[in-house]
């Protein structure tokens, strides 16, 4: 194999989203989170929407370095503050596509009551929530996503706290769309990033990664490879399927797919249309003639 | 570390194999953490692991079969690293585009 001093003609599609200087970057040997920013990038290649439009806001995290990466508007917020900011974006800029790429101890940990509420007001949206088991980036602790039994360094005996289930509780708090897939599914994931892009509403993918580092060694899993072979092996594909039962165990059964994906009037559109109600006349509409994109 | 033009690799030669080759590999040797993704997930099965050893002390993925590889750029949606990625090529062997369509740079002028 010859090397050649030669920059090819049609570049890598990843490249014109991400800051190259700062690569590489800090993820770890086997970690799945750049992956999905390849399949992410992809999307929004075949979505043609104005980059100068779109925005990714990341809270604190292995995934919350995505915001620093991406060549896009990007901002790293607070932690668990993702969806706050995000929601003063679009409310302040409703022609903006805001989109917020976080892990899950910064969405349903800290940010917990912000995830609801944004999905409660149906708040306009692309929520992404890489789910790696644990906090990668502060040493590996339990996290609400955590399943009964595994280990993290502080269950050291063995997870004993119910997991939450992310794609029953966004249904439950009202999201347009909910849909799961894991890094193994990169083709997948790449439709469904497309799809929230063109969705007007609440919506939220999760990705399952793995984390080999932490989650990964501590539970005695293999490296990052071994986890994408679990994925592969036991993801089961149920579109539609109940939310209810898509909970996952210990190394168990993952149901991916796409869950919901309804229409729901989103949060300015609602206000709008009260304040027109009420005010009449009075009302100039405070975020102009809100079309939605 | 900087993309300096030299550390691509190309993994095949275009014009002495031009109407059997559908796909060119890419691959960015020292961006490669050594994973073992694009190997373990290439459809034809064409990628294995060099001997050779990168700055960052990884052992990168080479192309074994230069005429199994279609382009599909499946490497490249699986790379966390953004170090690999195909093109599919025409039939009279001349580069195609890359299976994500045109670049964002394109999009970003409009």
């Amino acid at each position: 194999m010859s090397v050649l001093a030669e920059v090819p003609l049609a570049p890598n599609p990843v490249e014109a989203f991400i800051r190259s200087e700062r690569i590489p970057h800090v993820w770890c040997p086997g970690c799945g989170i750049g992956t999905t920013v390849n399949c992410f990038s992809r999307a929004l290649l075949q979505s043609r929407l104005n980059l100068e439009r779109v925005v990714v806001v990341s809270g604190i995290g292995c995934t919350g370095r995505v915001a620093g990466y991406l060549q896009l508007t990007s901002f790293h917020t607070t932690h668990g503050r993702a969806i706050p900011f995000a929601t003063g974006l679009k409310v302040a800029n409703p022609e903006l596509t805001v989109v917020v790429y976080s892990g899950d101890g910064d969405l349903v940990s800290i940010g917990g009551n912000h995830f609801i509420h944004a999905a409660r007001r149906n708040q306009d949206l692309k929520v992404i929530c890489v789910n790696n088991f644990t906090y990668g980036m502060t040493g590996g602790q339990v996290t609400p996503t955590t399943p009964l039994s595994a280990i993290s360094s502080t269950t050291p005996y063995g997870c004993f706290e119910e997991p939450f289930n992310l794609p029953f509780l966004a249904e439950s708090a009202g999201a347009t769309y909910v849909a799961r897939w894991t890094s193994y599914h990169v083709r997948q994931l790449t439709h469904a990033m497309g799809e929230m892009l063109r969705k007007k509403g609440f919506s939220f993918l999760e990705i399952i990664s793995g984390c080999p580092t932490l989650y990964g060694r501590r539970n005695r899993l293999g490296d990052g490879l071994d986890e994408m072979k679990y994925f592969k092996d036991k993801s089961v594909v149920q579109h539609g399927a109940n939310t209810k039962e898509a909970g996952i165990g210990f190394q168990g059964p993952i149901v991916v797919g796409k869950f919901v994906d309804i229409e729901r009037p989103v949060f300015l559109e609602q206000m709008n249309q009260q304040l027109a109600r009420t005010l009449d006349a009075q009302y100039a509409g405070c975020v102009g003639d809100y079309v939605p994109s | 570390m900087t993309d300096e033009p030299n550390q691509m690799s190309k993994g095949t030669g275009v014009a002495e194999k031009a109407k059997r080759i559908r796909g060119i590999v890419y691959i960015n040797l020292n961006r490669c953490k050594g994973c073992g993704f694009c190997i373990a997930f290439c459809p034809p099965g064409v990628l294995v692991f060099s001997e050779q050893f990168n700055a960052q002390g990884y052992h990168p993925p080479r192309l074994a079969d230069a005429e199994g590889c279609t382009g599909c750029d499946l490497c490249g949606l699986y790379c966390p690293d953004f170090a690999i990625y195909a093109v599919m090529t025409h039939k009279n062997g001349q580069q195609g585009k890359s299976p994500g369509g045109s670049t964002g740079e394109v999009l970003r002028a409009s």
